[in-house]
């Protein structure tokens, strides 16, 4: 944000303005900037994910809007989406129902203030900023627990009550080996923690020791259960539960839980590339040319790759093995993974 | 065993009980008295020398002056195969049901009963299976007239 | 698993209109929680009154309305009619006009296996395996659609033959496409059978003891996943199935125990390669002839009655055909296999969880259409 309010300073007479302006208007141009990104990466991802899936099934996928590869597909279908109509059931709770898909979404959005694209590229850098990263992401549970509940179905409230239980019970593994980097780093800041690891792959987290390299397959597969990606996807497993929470939406309220979706997808990829694979530091020193944001994109891709490639290649679990692999296979790992890399900090 | 030995067999089992036999046709078959048809059943299905285990197929044939119930019964054993009938007044037809011999007989019997209107009397769960619950008439009796409309659909 | 119910019992309505209940099947199921008490299948949303229009058509008419009973393995279900009228007129057919029967029949229990296959995938949440075996199906149809001009409803067979023999070069197609296809096979259980998670999902879950599933009439890949080794084409075999080299595929219990879900899928792997073999063999039995040689010039059997069965995809078919001597079929029974396997349903679901009851639903592999008719 200082950037920005830097880059606004040099607008002739914005020094005029009365001090409250002043104030608002840099947090609503970054908040526009980051939308703007976070818009753009998600159509790249929706088009990037139908094409990944495409080729795994032998097939081809989009290849005729836009004409290369079908590039154009996700605008025109997000055109589509927010031309709809907004069809709002007779029987739902009407301001619950229409609010949940925007608190769903704020919850992903609001995560990405903090995450550091670039060396000087970020809205803000907080003190505390992993932990309000988790905090944060979070608050998109209570709104599909609303959307379940005011949709008055059946489906929607089972996906709902599922997506609680899961998102509630993984955010504990994935806190645990978030904190492992910390007591590395010594500091909750991501510019921090993206700064410690400075200097080739070889300082990444990932590769500094075994604990962590465990701490970061803890990580992965916890938030594959946080964005509720296969094998996760039970909260809106289409074939046992139609679509889960989000059945009863349709139009742009549905885009919007799509885009808190992908959005979702995208923050998790980039905290694992944050916290252990160096952020925006290129892995070699030749490579040092590239700028930061593109390093670090391409890290988030490659994890986003993973996950789209896992989602068309694996099945899914029940939700007593789901909550099994939670409390009895990743809890204990995680609490020895902080154990031990504990130990390796004090050595 | 071949058809003759089977429907001798029966025969010697049940007296006349049995009614006709027809061991020689394409289709062998011994018509049973219905009001026996559940002992026969249990005998086919249990006896060390039939071991008639697999219920093949239930239904009901409309002749326009009785209805038959016919069960085509299998060994999986022996492979051999042996058809019973019952033959039943067209008003008011019932028999007794041999769910409890094979569990299949079951959804068998409640087709039958949705198509032809035989009730099987003991049966567990009576209702019609391919029809709507308020369906009026059994369709498939050769004197079925089907109606107009259904709940003010036309049909 | 024992289950107290204590909670209460909510009602959820699956179906007819559902991703995963294969069509229109309505599911009432009785849930505490994710815990299913009683699932309730009610049946009948895609009846078509099947035994009562073939009472107004000629024997030969009722070919097309066989084919719309399965119409996922259409070839097989108008097979079973034509034997049961070719038997009851008492009619042999041509050594050519059986091997393309075979021919036909095998290709259509491949292509019936791997939509059971690639829509069970889709049922667990692997969404790949659907593609890929549709993607070999894709190419048994082109086969039937140069044979007969239909890729779904064939009406190919008819009494006392076929319609029309085979293009030439067909055999070599085939051929060519087994070839291809038995690769593919491995590839499928290696993304799918042999999954950790897809074996969690599926072995013991839904079992279905020997026992019982005899009990219930279950037959075809459902019974022999319960271990029992019976088919129709070995224990009492029809058009020459006694000549072919095959063997007849039983679940073996390896994850978990016997009759789970799992074993029925494997069971369907299994026999696909069976019936490639099988294929193979007519083919290289194949010699000239007349497909229409027998064809009888006016269809009218005499008085009589006749049950014939076969073994198709999902079990074995039986006709039952009363006959009054007149030109049109006076009563036609079906023996559905789904409909059967369906009875056994709601024993095979007590106590499950509601992903179970879907994995469950796909194992048994139905065609709401046959059910119905």
């Amino acid at each position: 944000m200082e950037s920005i309010a830097q880059l606004l300073q040099k607008i002739p007479k914005y020094d005029g303005l009365p001090e409250m302006l002043q104030a608002l208007i840099p947090i609503i141009v970054s908040s526009i900037v980051i939308f703007a990104l976070l818009a753009l990466a998600v159509l790249f991802m929706v088009w990037l994910e139908r094409k990944v899936s495409a080729h795994i099934q032998d097939r081809l996928g989009p290849m005729v809007v836009g004409g290369w590869h079908g590039w154009a597909q996700t605008i025109a279908d997000a055109l589509k989406l927010l031309l709809k109509e907004d069809i709002v059931p007779e029987s739902v709770d009407r301001v619950l129902f229409k609010m949940a898909p925007f608190i769903v979404f704020l919850g992903a959005f609001a995560a990405f203030v903090v995450l550091p694209f670039g060396a000087s590229s970020f809205v803000t850098d907080l003190n505390i900023g992993i932990l309000y990263i988790v905090a944060v992401s979070s608050l998109s549970v209570i709104g599909i627990i609303m959307a379940g509940w005011a949709s008055n179905n059946k489906y929607s409230l089972y996906g709902s009550m599922r997506a609680a239980a899961q998102v509630i019970s993984y955010e504990i593994p994935a806190a645990v080996a978030i904190m492992t980097v910390v007591i590395y780093v010594g500091s909750l800041s991501m510019v921090e923690i993206v700064r410690a690891q400075e200097g080739g792959f070889l300082n990444w987290f990932l590769f500094r020791n075994p604990f962590l390299f465990l701490a970061f397959i803890v990580y992965f597969i916890a938030s594959l259960a946080e964005v509720n990606r296969t094998p996760f996807d039970l909260p809106e497993a289409e074939s046992e539960l139609v679509a889960g929470y989000h059945t009863e939406y349709s139009g742009m309220r549905f885009a919007f839980f799509f885009l808190a979706e992908y959005a979702n997808m995208f923050l998790v990829s980039s905290v694992a590339a944050t916290l252990f694979l160096g952020g925006w530091t290129a892995p070699f020193s030749i490579l040092q040319f590239i700028p930061g944001p593109v390093v670090f994109f391409v890290k988030a891709l490659v994890l986003i790759f993973i996950q789209m490639w896992m989602r068309w290649s694996l099945p899914r679990l029940r939700v007593d093995q789901l909550m099994y692999i939670n409390w009895k296979v990743l809890l204990p790992i995680s609490f020895a993974l902080i154990l031990g890399a504990g130990w390796m900090a004090i050595l | 065993m071949n058809a003759q030995e089977i429907a001798a067999l029966l025969s010697e089992q049940f007296g006349d009980r049995i009614l006709e036999s027809k061991p020689e046709e394409l289709n062998p078959w011994s018509a049973v008295d219905p009001s026996s048809i559940l002992d026969v059943c249990r005998f086919i299905r249990s006896d060390s020398r039939l071991e008639m285990d697999h219920l093949e197929l239930l239904g009901g044939v409309d002749y326009e002056d009785r209805i038959e119930v016919v069960y085509v019964v299998y060994s999986m054993k022996h492979h051999h195969r042996y058809t019973l009938k019952c033959l039943l007044p067209r008003e008011d037809p019932h028999v007794s049901t041999v769910e409890s011999v094979w569990s299949v007989a079951n959804w068998h019997e409640r087709e039958a009963f949705d198509m032809f209107g035989v009730l099987f009397d003991g049966h567990s769960d009576m209702r019609r299976i391919l029809c709507p619950d308020d369906w009026e008439g059994y369709p498939l009796r050769k004197d079925y007239k089907a109606p107009e409309s259904y709940r003010d659909m036309p049909v | 698993m024992e289950v107290n119910y204590s909670g209460d019992i909510m009602t959820l309505n699956m179906g007819p209109q559902h991703p995963s209940t294969h069509g229109v099947l309505r599911l009432e199921l009785k849930t505490d929680g994710e815990i299913v008490a009683d699932a309730i299948p009610h049946i009948g949303y895609l009846h078509r009154c099947f035994e009562k229009h073939v009472e107004n058509v000629d024997y030969a008419g009722v070919v097309p309305f066989t084919d719309r009973m399965d119409y996922c393995a259409a070839m097989n279900m108008e097979l079973g009619y034509v034997l049961a009228v070719e038997k009851l007129m008492g009619i042999e057919v041509n050594e050519r006009t059986r091997y393309l029967r075979i021919i036909m029949a095998e290709l259509g229990r491949i292509a019936s296996h791997l939509i059971a296959a690639g829509t069970y995938g889709n049922d667990i949440g692997s969404f790949t395996p659907f593609l890929w075996c549709f993607r070999d199906r894709e190419d048994i149809l082109d086969f039937f659609e140069e044979t007969c001009g239909a890729r779904l409803l064939y009406n190919y067979n008819c009494i006392g033959g076929l319609t029309q023999d085979i293009k030439p070069g067909l055999e070599d197609k085939i051929l060519k496409f087994l070839d291809r296809f038995e690769p593919e096979v491995d590839n499928l259980n290696r993304l799918l059978s042999d999954n950790f998670i897809f074996i969690k999902r599926t072995a013991d879950v839904g079992i279905l003891s020997p026992e019982k599933a005899i009990s219930y009439g279950v037959t075809g890949p459902n019974l022999r996943g319960s271990g029992v080794r019976f088919d129709v084409r070995k224990d009492e075999p029809y058009l020459g199935y006694e000549e072919f080299d095959f063997d007849v595929q039983v679940g073996k219990g390896e994850h978990g125990r016997l009759g789970s879900c799992w074993d029925r899928y494997m069971v369907r792997i299994r026999e696909v390669l069976e019936s490639c073999k099988i294929v193979r063999q007519a083919i290289a039995k194949l010699s000239p002839g007349d497909v229409r040689e027998n064809v009888p010039k006016r269809i009218k059997p005499p008085k009589g009655e006749v049950y014939m069965r076969t073994e198709c995809p999902r079990g074995e078919l039986g006709y039952y055909i009363v006959s009054d001597g007149s030109p049109k079929p006076y009563r036609l029974k079906v023996k559905s296999p789904c409909f059967t396997v369906m009875s056994a349903f709601r024993d095979m679901c007590k106590g499950t969880m509601i992903a179970d009851v879907i994995s469950i639903l796909g194992s048994i592999d139905i065609v709401l259409g046959e059910i119905d008719r």
